[in-house]
């Protein structure tokens, strides 16, 4: 992506000059300045469907938060007795349903465009370990659920998580321990991984698409400098 | 995080890719794709609660499995009393038996953080909870004073006496034990079991020590030794051969992402080793990193290139740089 060379740029003032929060807004303007944080045009190869998985993830997460957000106002076993609380149960399953579901075809569409290239490695590390955050997230919600399937799945997880000795500091059996990884722990992980990962984005800007090759017949003149593999 | 990604190397060739897109554009409203894409999503996410709603399949407690399968509660019971039941051989985190532990190879990673969660079961799941109901029954008083009274070794051989006992008994059925020498362990299992009919044993496994509790690990350890859980389970088709750390209970999705985690407990070796857990989770763990790190991974990061789906995503770039 093409950026204008940001004012931050600039050689801090006198009064700038051992500021930490100086420090701090000049390297935060000279990475992202602000027509690479909310641009208004993109390159023109941007422009497919699978582009729009990404923004649906964030969307869901949104969705997943505040529905998750007013099961917690009222304490976790209200949703069993209370309609009310049974739909926003509902709201809270469906959209994780979503957001995994739109996590899963954005990771796809961006393995199939190898979209770490060109110094973007980090972006897809933390898309991934966004994932399997997400995994661990909607796990300990199923085992917070405080009804018979969290209860199997929890007798059942144990053994898989004792095995590697990862059981020995979390417990799933252990409702208190599952419900605070759950609504506090893993969901912050995730928030601050996925505001990461879309920095980078902007940061790096999205991936130019992969060179078509050569018709059969032609040889090319000269090679595009690639990844070796 | 950015200087560890724009380390310069200048002899190696441009990199292409890194460069700033310099071509033509077009616009895009950021602000506005994702405002459409919450309100769809949360629209969507309505319907779909309103439509199908979410399971909620009832918890069943130890009153329920004492009341229902009264006799696999006794017979369980009676292993946790002689330590036979499958937490009191359990190994790492609960007891203190190295050999139990899962291996990978020559490695039990099961072992290496030790005993974090101490369970005693006969003193936790059966003999605490009886004293705690001991002053309503002068019968268990007694039974109880005798267990005490009595050797390591005496309470181990009418504990294993009553299980091998119960376990040849027609249906399990107390009631149908062979007559011998067991002590007062059936007339202790018997105040048990009434103990937990009244959902007592529910509040005494939980409470132990402490007012507020949010730990379940004793009841839920109790409860999985039996086969009453397994047996709701599997009519809920979550069995762990039928798919179940992946499904929910009545018709709904579940954690379908779980999907490769749980295929492997399918298929052979795994589905017939006594270390399945341990090597799955030891292959998920190796896949999980691969996975994190495909951006290095020679022939692995190429396979974009080699399936064309990018020619289906780019298709209108391509037909316009043809034109």
């Amino acid at each position: 992506m093409t950026a204008a060379q940001p004012a931050a740029t600039k050689p801090p003032t006198d009064s700038e000059a051992g500021s930490w929060t100086g420090w701090v807004r000049r390297r935060a303007l000279r990475n992202f300045p602000p027509e690479e944080l909310l641009p208004d045009s993109q390159p023109v190869y941007v422009a497919s469907w699978i582009y729009v998985f990404g923004v649906a993830t964030i969307a869901a997460f949104i969705v997943v938060l505040v529905s998750g957000g007013v099961l917690a106002l009222r304490g976790p076993v209200w949703w069993h007795g209370s309609d009310v609380g049974h739909y926003v149960n509902s709201l809270h399953l469906w959209s994780v349903e979503l957001f995994m579901a739109f996590m899963v075809i954005h990771l796809w569409g961006k393995f199939f465009m190898a979209a770490w290239r060109g110094r973007r490695a980090m972006t897809w590390i933390t898309g991934a370990i966004s994932f399997l955050a997400s995994i661990g997230t909607a796990f300990t919600g199923y085992v917070s659920q405080q009804n018979l399937d969290s209860q199997w799945i929890a007798t059942q997880a144990k053994d898989g998580l004792n095995s590697v000795g990862i059981g020995a500091y979390f417990n799933v059996l252990d409702f208190g321990q599952m419900l605070m990884w759950h609504i506090v722990l893993l969901p912050l992980a995730v928030g601050l991984l996925v505001v990461a990962h879309v920095l980078l984005v902007r940061h790096r800007g999205v991936v130019r698409p992969l060179p078509l090759p050569p018709p059969k017949a032609e040889v090319p003149a000269q090679a595009t400098p690639r990844e070796a593999s | 995080m950015t200087g560890l990604l724009e380390r310069r190397h200048s002899a190696k060739p441009v990199d292409i890719d890194a460069q700033p897109w310099t071509g033509p554009k077009r616009p895009y409203d950021l602000v506005k794709e994702f405002t459409i894409a919450l309100v769809v999503v949360a629209v969507l996410t309505a319907a779909l609660a309103a439509v199908f709603s979410s399971p909620d399949e009832k918890q069943t407690t130890i009153a329920q499995w004492a009341n229902s399968a009264s006799n696999d509660f006794v017979l369980t019971a009676t292993t946790e009393l002689d330590g036979t039941s499958g937490t009191a051989t359990y190994g790492a985190p609960y007891t203190h038996d190295p050999s139990a532990a899962q291996k990978i190879g020559p490695l039990a990673p099961q072992n290496w953080p030790g005993v974090t969660t101490p369970v005693d079961t006969a003193n936790d799941f059966v003999i605490r909870p009886l004293e705690g109901a001991a002053s309503v029954s002068p019968d268990l008083q007694s039974a109880l004073a005798t267990w005490k009274a009595a050797t390591a070794d005496q309470q181990q051989k009418w504990a294993a006496a009553y299980d091998d006992a119960l376990s040849k008994a027609p249906d399990n059925d107390p009631a149908k034990v062979a007559s011998g020498d067991y002590g007062p362990v059936p007339v202790m299992l018997g105040q048990l079991l009434n103990l937990a009919k009244t959902g007592g044993l529910d509040g005494a496994l939980l409470s132990q020590g402490a007012f507020y509790q949010t730990n379940y690990t004793k009841p839920l350890l109790f409860l999985a030794d039996g086969t009453y859980l397994e047996d709701l389970a599997r009519a809920q088709h979550l069995g762990g051969d039928q798919w179940g750390m992946m499904n929910e209970t009545g018709n709904y999705p579940g954690q379908a992402w779980l999907w490769l985690y749980t295929f492997w407990y399918q298929v052979k070796p795994f589905s017939t080793s006594g270390n399945a857990d341990a090597l799955v989770w030891g292959l998920m763990m190796v896949l999980t990193l691969a996975f994190v790190l495909v951006p290095f991974i020679p022939g692995v990061r190429s396979i974009p290139k080699l399936i064309p789906v990018y020619r289906l995503i780019w298709r209108d770039y391509y037909r316009s740089q043809a034109q």
